[in-house]
Order: C-alpha cells, then sequence, then structure tokens
C-alpha cells in the first residue's frame, strides 16, 4: 500500500477527469495524474513520463533509472505479482 | 557481514556499515543502552529484513520499527465496526486486500464475505466509485485506510463522486496522519528513540518542513528516507553521524522523489475534503489527538459512520497477542508466545502478522532462524545476569 509502483504513462484518457492509461510491467491501468499535473506540467505532455502510482493515482514523477531500480527493489520484496493482481483484479472487481 | 553480497553495489553497503560502525563506537553506547533508531514506515520494516540490515549493525545500534502500518495500527473495534457496516443487508464493501484478513473480535472481512457479506477486494479508490456507479441499487463502502500517502487518493474520489453526483457511494474513513504519531511517541514515557528513518512516501505528499520540531523541540535526528537497501544504509549513517556531532537536523536522504514541499494538489485534497478528529485510537498506542481524518461538514454525506450510525466501541486485543507492544517497540515480535506458533501470515491472530508491512510478518517471512537464536542469547544473557 506504502509503496507504490513504477509505471510509464503510455496514454491521455480524459483530460478534464486526469485520468491517463499507465503501463505497470506490461499491465495497463487507468490511473489519476491529477497530483502531477500543473500549469508547468500540463496533462497534454504526459505521455512517456515515469510515475510513482500509489492506490491508482499517480502521486511523483520519477525519473527511468529511479523507476527501474524502485521495481527492481520491489520484485525483490515479492511486491510484484501481489500488486499487478490487485490492479488487475480491481477493475474486474 | 555475508549480507552485504546482496546489494546491488556490495562495495559501497560495506563502507557504510563500516563508517556507522566507526561512528557508533565514538558513542560509548553498549548492547545493554544501545543507540534506538526507529523507522516509521511499515515499507522500511519490510525493506530492513529483507536485507538483514539489522544483523549488519553493530550491536551497541538498536532499529525499532515504528507504527507505520496502516493495517496493523487499526484497532480491533474499528475492525468490527467495518464488519457490521458489510453485513448491512444491501451493502457492498470494498477494501484493499491488506486489510481483508485483519481479525476483529467477531472476525475478519473475510469472515464476513464467507458468510454471504458483498465483501470486494480492490486496488483503488477509484476501483470502489466504479463499483458504487455500476450497483445504483447497492451501498458501496470504501474501507478508507493509510496515511497521507493514500489518503490523497480517497479524497479525490470522493471531490470526483460528489462532480459526478454518485450518491450510493460512502467512505468509512481510518485515515490517519504522521506528525500527532510522531509526537505521541517521542511523549511516550517508555519509550527513548535517539533518532528517526522517516517515511519516503508520507513525505513525497506532506513536504519536509513539516516534521521541524521534532528537531526544534525535541532535539532529535530525523533523515527522509528512500527504500532502497543503500538508501535506508546511508539515512542510518546520517542519523548516527548527527548524533555524533551533537546535531539534530531534518534532512532529505529522498530527494530524488521528495520534494522539499511536498504534493501541493495532494495536499488540497486532502484539506478541502477531511479535517483532523479530536482523537483517534490506535492498536497498542491508545488514544492520540488530532490522529484521525474525518469529513469535512459539506462532505458528510459520504461519511459511513454517519450514514450507518457508528458508535466505535473500544474492544481489547486477543489476550495472547502482544501486537500493541510490538507497534511501541518495546518487545520484538519473537517475543511473544504465540508467535509463529498459534499466530502465523495464514492464521493471523493478530494484525502486525496481516499486512507484509507489519513487523511479526516481516520476521516470520524473512527473520525467524536468526531471530530466534539472538532470542536464545538474549535469554542466556538474562540468565547470566
Ligand atoms: S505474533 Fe501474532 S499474536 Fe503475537 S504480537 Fe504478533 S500479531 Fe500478535
Amino acid at each position: 500500500m506504502c509503496l507504490g509502483i513504477p509505471g510509464q504513462i503510455v496514454e491521455l484518457v480524459d483530460e478534464t477527469k486526469k485520468l491517463a492509461l499507465v503501463s505497470v510491467g506490461g499491465v495497463k491501468r487507468t490511473v489519476n495524474v491529477a497530483c502531477i499535473v500543473d500549469d508547468a506540467h500540463p496533462a497534454s505532455g504526459l505521455v512517456g513520463t515515469w510515475v510513482l502510482v500509489h492506490v491508482g493515482f499517480a502521486m511523483s514523477r520519477i525519473d527511468a533509472a529511479e523507476a527501474e531500480k524502485t521495481l527492481a527493489l520491489l520484485e525483490e520484496l515479492g511486491e510484484v505479482q501481489a500488486e499487478l493482481q490487485a490492479m488487475a483484479d480491481g477493475e474486474r472487481a | 557481514m555475508k549480507f552485504v553480497d546482496e546489494f546491488r553495489d556490495p562495495t559501497h553497503a560495506a563502507a557504510l556499515v563500516r563508517e556507522i560502525g566507526e561512528r557508533v563506537a565514538t558513542l560509548g553506547r553498549s548492547p545493554s543502552r544501545p543507540l534506538k533508531i526507529m523507522e516509521v514506515c511499515g515499507g522500511h520494516t519490510h525493506s530492513i529484513f529483507k536485507y538483514g540490515i539489522e544483523q549488519m549493525l553493530p550491536p551497541s545500534i538498536e532499529l525499532v520499527h515504528g507504527p507505520g502500518c496502516p493495517v496493523c495500527v487499526l484497532p480491533v473495534g474499528r475492525v468490527d465496526d467495518a464488519v457490521k457496516i458489510a453485513e448491512t443487508p444491501g451493502v457492498l464493501f470494498a477494501t484493499y486486500g491488506d486489510a481483508i484478513r485483519v481479525p476483529g473480535s467477531r472476525g475478519s472481512l473475510l469472515d464476513a464475505k464467507a458468510k454471504g457479506a458483498d465483501v470486494r477486494t480492490v486496488y483503488s479508490p477509484l476501483d470502489s466509485l466504479a463499483l458504487a456507479r455500476k450497483n445504483p441499487d447497492k451501498r458501496v463502502v470504501f474501507f478508507g485506510l493509510g496515511f497521507e500517502t493514500t489518503a490523497p487518493s480517497t479524497a479525490l474520489t470522493v471531490l470526483e463522486a460528489e462532480a459526478s453526483g454518485v450518491d450510493n457511494y460512502f467512505v468509512f474513513s481510518n485515515h490517519i496522519t504522521i506528525l500527532p504519531t510522531i509526537k505521541a511517541i517521542l511523549d511516550a514515557p517508555d519509550l527513548s528513540i535517539d533518532g528517526f528513518i522517516g517515511p519516503g512516501h508520507v513525505t513525497m505528499v506532506i513536504g519536509v518542513a513539516a516534521y521541524g520540531f521534532i528537531a526544534d523541540t525535541y532535539g532529535k535526528p530525523f533523515v527522509i528516507a528512500g527504500f532502497e537497501p543503500l538508501d535506508v544504509l546511508q539515512s542510518l549513517a546520517m542519523v548516527v553521524e548527527q548524533i555524533a556531532r551533537g546535531e539534530a537536523k531534518i534532512e532529505n536522504q529522498y530527494r530524488r522523489v521528495v520534494r522539499e514541499g511536498g504534493n501541493a494538489v495532494a495536499q488540497d485534497a486532502i484539506e478541502r475534503v477531511f479535517e483532523l478528529r479530536p482523537h483517534f485510537e490506535w492498536r497498542g498506542l491508545g488514544t492520540i489527538e488530532h490522529s484521525g481524518l474525518t469529513f469535512r461538514e459539506p462532505y458528510a454525506r459520504f461519511d459511513a459512520e454517519k450514514a450507518f450510525a457508528i458508535r466505535t466501541v473500544p474492544v481489547a486485543d486477543p489476550e495472547q497477542c502482544q501486537c500493541g507492544d510490538v507497534l511501541k517497540g518495546v518487545i520484538k515480535p519473537w517475543e511473544c508466545k504465540v508467535f509463529g506458533t498459534a499466530c502465523t501470515p495464514a492464521v493471523p491472530i493478530g494484525a502486525c502478522m496481516v499486512s507484509s508491512e507489519g513487523a511479526c510478518a516481516a520476521y516470520y517471512q524473512y527473520g525467524r532462524v536468526s531471530t530466534s537464536a539472538r532470542a536464545e542469547a538474549r535469554r542466556e544473557l538474562k540468565v547470566v545476569r
């Protein structure tokens, strides 16, 4: 819940509702990006950005190297599979 | 130092361990009067166990595992309330997977589900709002859990529910805030913490300045840390360095993710939707003033406590369970009599054995052999003394 998981924004879904499609370890999921857009960083420029996703919300922009490191850590902690499963199940619930 | 080999940069890790050792040696501490450093966040607890960081450190440093596991600090009475709401006819109860197995006095949410309650596991509050849209004939209740890392997500979801006129959506808020918690730990007479490893992702939301009082008023070092094993070691080195120099500062080791001011959008969302409760009960820590979040008046219609007339009754932990003492750092998990025997992650007696961020679960998963050996050693020591 607290560690979050890195993902890359691949598509802007709804600019007004601030929803984007994020790819997390190959799994795609709609995520709210309200916390990482502001005047200096408009939603239109988001595709390709790496973000840290907590419970379906992108909470921070990170660089690709940080994303890779965090993913490796989560992998070692055995958290990745559980997180991806939860993401997929959540949308189907 | 055999564990260091597991690090992505073993040389750097070994150097940090050496640096910590040399610094601590100048402080005149001993294993019977160790330097106590608390990691506040459950994510750090998990990392510390996985990489065996405790075992690498000199015996005159003790890591105290703090209360930063939101599922663990939820008191039994609030779990009972959740079960009661979930069992109400016409309710669909949505919860994070972490919380579904936490035992209440009349069983867990999973038990309620087995008996026919409609309990669903969701990954995000957004999923629970989607459930409300899909099931207009049901009252959908989301179990809001967590510190400032997840509170903005709940708040933004409530704002979205309001904007789109969803009227069968409710939140049972058990959100908690970090600052009063740390203050309560600093004020606790039986805990003398010398310094802190601060939570990375909570700080990503609330910003660095908020912790000023820990250094200014209490004179304790506080280093906001990343979750990589090297981050944790480096942050420990920074805490020890401050202590050795007689300083107390708030430092940010996790600059890659944590900005000084935190996240303004997330702070605004919390501020708009929630206000502080006068007090909130925690497992193990008792009642802490201004530590819980509840709905502000304009959003009261989303408040499950009002909609379901919840009056929380405090309920004691199961008699064998010492989760409360574990959360305060007064005992280590293996000192609990049922640890690893009657209480395991598959059949948890207390909440600390449920979430992977809980200290009992983390000890069980990674540290059982070595720590029970330590327990033996400690018992022998007691006999000798
Ligand atoms: S081992 Fe189980 S019963 Fe003992 S303190 Fe931990 S959670 Fe409670």
